[in-house]
C-alpha cells in the first residue's frame, strides 16, 4: 500500500490481504471531479440529460461521508458480491461494485473441453437456471454445426426451460422475501422448488446443474408418467402463487418498502444495456421469447409481463406473474408435445444406441470417436441468445474446425445488470440498498464466470 | 496440573460427554455459501431436508457467533484471503466442512482461477463430495461431523494442529499467513 | 461479400455467411463512427463487447481487404425496434492492442470492456475506469490469452503420476 491514509492504522494483515487496490471505491479527496459526477446521470451521457450541479456536492469533505464495505461474505442469498458504499448518514451517495470473487475461468476451461463436455461447464455459470445456460450454448453450437433438432427435443427443451424459469423465480421470491424479513416466504419458495427439482432428478438424474440439454437434442427422454407429475407441479404452484399474493403483495409493510424505491426510466435502462425483468419493469416490452423467438415459443400462447414505474415493486410483480405465465406455457407443452426422437439422429453428432455397438463396426467407431475426441464443428463464429430469468443470456462462440471451441464467451445478463447498481442506489437508504440488490437478482456465478 | 493431563476417568467423563453433547447438538453454521452448493445448502436448511432438527437452522452471518464453516462452492483466488479472514474470526472450537467437489479438490475447474481444494487454506474436518451434493449428502457430512465431535477431544485447539498432507511436522500453524493462496501458473 | 445497405455505411466491409449472421469489419479508425451510425439507425443496445485472441487460428476466414491482427474486439449490437442483431469485429492489433471505447455511446459497455482488458490486455481509449474486474488487483498476466496456460495442476493419487 503506497498511500497510508487508505489503510487502517492497525497491522496490515487485516486489510492488506483482502484489499483490491484500484478496483475499490476511494475517498472523495482522491477522486476526480468526473468520477464524483458519476454519482448522478453524468455517467449516462444521455441526450438531453444535463448534470444538475446542485445534485453533486464537490466540496463535501471526507469527514462527512463514510465508506463502508458490504461483502463479499454476506448472507449467501446472492453470492459473493462486494459493494462499497459511500454513505452520508443513512443515505448512499456513491457505489462501486467489486466482483471477481467467484471467477472460475470457465471461458478458459471451455477451450479445453469438447463440445459435449462444454455443457457441463456452461451450466454452472447461472446455477439457478442451468438448463437455460445449456440451451443458449447448445443453440449456438447447433447453429455452427448446421444440424437440425427434432421437434420432440425442441418441445422437451422448452418444457425444461420453463420449469427452470419457475424454479429460478421461486428462489428469487424466497430470497427476496427473506431479505425483506419474511422468513416464511423463504420456506415456501424452497418448498415449491423441491417439487420441480424432484422432477428434474427423475428426468436428468441431477437436481441442480443438470447436464441435460446438449448439442443435438437432450440427453434422455422424459420419464413415463411425466404428464401426471407436471400436472401436480402446475396445479400446486399455481394455487400457491395466490397464497404469496396474500402473504406479500397486498401487505402494507411490503408495499411500502418496495413501491417507489429504485425507480429507473426506460432511457436509462437502455443506455445501461439492461435486459430481463429490469428492462421490462420500465415499460419496454422486450422479451426474446416473443420478439426473436427461438425453440417453439411462437407456437405457444403467453403474455409478456411489463411494468410501468421501473421500481422494485414492479420487478417483484413481474417475476411473480412470470411464474404464472410459465405454468401456462408448461401446460401447453404437455398438450402439444410431439412424439419422436429426443435427439438428432445424425451419426456424426449423436452416439449410436449402446445395443448396436456389439453388432456394427461403424457404430463402434462412431461411439469411440465421439466420446474420446468429440465431433468437429466447422470453422465460424456466431452469437445467439435466449431469455433467462435474469435477462438475455447469449453465447458467442468461435470455432476453428476442431473438436473443441476456440473461444467461448457467455454474455451474462447479471454482469451488465449490475451496472445499474450505482444508479439505483443513489439517494437510497442502506435498507433499501438490500432490496435493490435483491430485485436486480444477480447470480454471481454468471457475473464472474 | 493442566487440563490436558486429565484422563478420561469416572469424574470427568460425564462432564466431557456433556460438553461434547452440547457442542454437537447446536452447531451453528457460518453462512459461507459461494456458488451452486450454496443453493443446496439453503435447500438443506429449508422445509424438505430440515436442518433445524439438528439444531442448525440458524445460519449466523457473523463469524464470531458461528461454530461451523461450510465452504459451499468454488473458492477463487480473489476469495481465498477473505475465506481465511472469516475463518480466523471464528471462535474456538470451530470446524470446517468442505461441501462439494470444488471446495474439496477444485472439482471440475482445474485452472488458474480456482484454489484446488480449500484445505490449502483452512484445515478441513469433513469433505462432502458431489456436484452439487444433494442435501442428503450434506446431512450425512454433518452427521459425520457430529460423530467426530462425539468421539473427539474437547480441548483440541485448531491453532496447534497442522494438516499433515502439507508437509508440516507438527509445528505451530500460524493462522494469519496462508500457506498457499495463489496457485496456478502461467505457461 | 456484399455490402448490406442500409445497415452498414459505405466503406465498411461486411460479411454474411450461414452461421455468421451479419458482421461488419471496420478499421480501428472507423470503429466508433460505425457504431454511432448504427446507434442513430435504431440499434439502442450494445449487448456485449468481448475480445478474441487469434494466436492459434490466425488464418481465419475474413473478407478481403481486412488485415488480420492477433487480437480482435467484437461488439454485438441489438435493435429492439427492428429486432435485429449486428456484430462489429475490429482488428485491435497484435503487440499492444488498443481500440476506442464505446462508453460514450453506450454506458453499459463499461463492465464488458473492463473484462476484455482484464482477460486480454486490450486497452480502451476513453474508458473512465480501466482496471481489472475479475482477477485480483496484483495479478500478472492476462488469462484468456492463448499463450497463458490454463494453470492446470496434475492430480496425484497416492504418489502415482497421472496424465491429469
Amino acid at each position: 500500500m503506497s498511500d497510508n491514509s487508505r489503510v487502517a492504522e492497525r497491522p496490515d494483515r487485516l486489510t492488506g490481504e483482502t484489499s483490491e487496490g484500484a478496483q475499490e471505491l476511494v475517498q472523495r479527496l482522491d477522486t476526480s471531479r468526473d468520477e464524483l459526477g458519476r454519482e448522478v446521470g453524468a455517467v449516462l451521457r444521455l441526450d438531453g440529460v444535463t448534470l444538475d450541479p446542485s445534485e453533486v456536492d464537490y466540496e463535501r469533505h471526507d469527514d462527512e461521508t463514510m465508506i463502508i464495505n458490504m461483502g463479499p461474505a454476506h448472507p449467501s442469498t446472492h453470492g459473493v458480491l462486494r459493494l462499497m458504499l459511500e454513505l452520508d448518514g443513512e443515505f448512499v451517495l456513491r457505489t462501486k461494485v467489486v466482483i471477481g470473487y467467484l471467477h472460475t475461468g470457465m471461458e478458459k476451461t471451455g477451450e479445453t473441453l469438447s463440445y459435449v463436455q462444454g455443457a457441463t461447464n456452461v451450466t454452472r455459470m447461472d446455477y439457478l437456471s442451468p438448463v437455460i445456460n445449456e440451451l443458449s450454448y447448445s443453440l449456438t453450437v447447433e447453429r455452427l454445426l448446421g444440424v437440425d433438432v427434432p421437434a420432440r427435443a425442441t418441445w422437451i427443451r422448452m418444457l425444461m426451460s420453463e420449469l427452470n424459469r419457475v424454479s429460478s423465480h421461486l428462489v428469487w421470491m424466497a430470497t427476496n422475501g427473506m431479505d425483506l424479513g419474511s422468513t416464511s416466504m423463504m420456506i415456501y419458495g424452497l418448498r415449491e422448488r423441491e417439487l420441480i427439482l424432484a422432477f428434474f432428478e427423475k428426468t436428468a438424474g441431477l437436481r441442480l446443474n443438470l447436464n441435460y440439454v446438449r448439442p443435438g437434442g437432450v440427453a434422455a427422454d422424459l420419464p413415463d408418467g411425466w404428464e401426471d407429475d407436471i400436472e401436480v407441479i402446475c396445479n400446486t404452484i399455481e394455487e400457491r402463487t395466490y397464497e404469496y399474493d396474500q402473504l406479500l403483495t397486498g401487505q402494507p409493510i411490503f408495499r411500502n418498502r418496495l413501491i417507489g424505491v429504485g425507480a429507473i426510466t426506460a432511457e436509462e435502462a437502455l443506455a445501461l444495456c439492461l435486459t430481463g425483468p429490469l428492462l421490462r419493469s420500465t415499460g419496454v416490452p422486450w422479451d426474446l421469447r416473443r420478439s426473436m423467438p427461438y425453440l417453439a415459443y411462437d407456437q405457444v400462447d403467453f403474455d409478456v409481463i411489463v411494468g410501468t414505474y421501473g421500481d422494485n415493486f414492479d420487478r417483484y410483480a413481474i417475476r411473480l406473474n412470470e411464474i404464472r405465465e410459465s405454468i401456462r406455457i408448461i401446460r401447453q407443452c404437455v398438450e402439444k408435445m410431439p412424439a419422436g426422437d429426443y435427439r438428432s439422429q445424425d451419426p456424426k453428432v449423436t452416439p449410436p444406441p449402446r445395443a448396436r455397438i456389439g453388432e456394427s463396426m461403424e457404430a463402434l467407431i462412431h461411439h469411440f470417436k465421439l466420446f474420446t475426441e468429440g465431433f468437429h464443428v466447422p470453422a465460424g463464429e456466431v452469437y445467439s441468445a435466449v431469455e433467462s430469468p435474469r435477462g438475455e443470456i447469449g453465447c458467442y462462440m468461435v470455432a476453428d474446425g476442431g473438436p473443441k471451441p476456440y473461444r467461448i464467451h457467455v454474455r451474462a445478463p447479471s454482469f451488465t445488470n449490475l451496472q445499474a447498481m450505482p444508479l439505483l442506489m443513489r439517494g437510497a437508504s442502506v435498507s433499501d440498498a438490500i432490496t435493490m440488490i435483491s430485485t436486480v437478482d444477480p447470480v454471481l456465478g454468471e457475473v464472474d464466470r | 496440573m493442566a487440563l490436558e493431563d486429565l484422563q478420561h476417568n469416572f469424574l470427568t467423563a460425564p462432564i466431557e460427554d456433556l460438553v461434547r453433547w452440547a457442542r454437537r447438538a447446536s452447531v451453528w453454521p457460518a453462512s459461507f455459501g459461494l456458488a451452486c452448493c450454496a443453493i443446496e445448502m439453503m435447500a438443506a436448511g429449508a422445509a424438505d431436508f430440515d436442518l433445524a432438527r439438528f439444531g442448525m437452522e440458524v445460519f449466523r452471518n457473523s463469524p464470531r457467533q458461528a461454530d461451523l464453516m461450510i465452504v459451499a462452492g468454488r473458492v477463487s483466488q480473489k476469495m481465498a484471503p477473505v475465506l481465511r479472514q472469516v475463518y480466523d474470526q471464528m471462535m474456538e472450537p470451530k470446524w470446517v466442512i468442505s461441501m462439494g467437489v470444488c471446495a474439496s479438490t477444485g472439482g471440475l475447474f482445474n485452472n488458474y482461477a480456482i484454489v484446488q481444494g480449500v484445505d490449502q487454506i483452512v484445515p478441513v474436518d469433513v469433505y462432502a463430495p458431489g456436484c452439487p451434493p444433494s442435501p442428503e449428502t450434506l446431512m450425512h457430512a454433518i452427521l459425520t461431523l457430529h460423530e467426530q465431535i462425539r468421539t473427539g477431544e474437547i480441548m483440541k485447539r485448531r491453532a496447534q494442529g497442522t494438516p499433515t498432507h502439507l508437509g508440516h511436522d507438527g509445528g505451530v500453524w500460524t493462522p494469519e499467513v496462508p500457506v498457499t493462496v495463489r496457485v496456478g501458473t502461467p505457461k | 461479400m456484399i455490402p448490406l445497405p442500409p445497415l452498414a455505411p459505405p466503406g465498411v466491409l461486411t460479411d454474411e455467411a450461414p452461421a455468421c449472421d451479419v458482421a461488419c469489419f471496420p478499421t480501428p479508425a472507423q470503429y466508433v463512427d460505425l457504431v454511432a451510425a448504427f446507434k442513430a439507425d435504431g440499434f439502442e443496445m450494445c449487448v456485449d463487447v468481448c475480445g478474441v485472441d487469434y494466436l492459434e487460428h490466425f488464418d481465419r476466414a475474413l473478407p478481403e481487404g481486412v488485415t488480420p491482427t492477433r487480437f480482435e474486439v467484437v461488439a454485438n449490437l441489438l435493435s429492439l425496434s427492428k429486432k435485429r442483431r449486428v456484430r462489429v469485429r475490429v482488428q485491435a492489433g497484435s503487440e499492444s492492442p488498443r481500440v476506442d471505447s464505446l462508453f460514450h455511446l453506450y454506458p453499459g459497455t463499461e463492465a464488458p470492456e473492463r473484462e476484455t482488458f482484464d482477460m486480454f490486455g486490450i486497452l480502451f481509449d476513453g474508458h473512465p475506469d480501466l482496471t481489472r474486474i475479475l482477477m485480483p488487483e496484483d495479478w500478472e498476466g492476462h488469462p484468456l490469452r492463448k499463450d497463458y496456460g490454463v494453470g492446470h495442476i496434475p492430480i496425484q493419487f497416492k504418489e502415482a503420476p497421472g496424465p491429469r
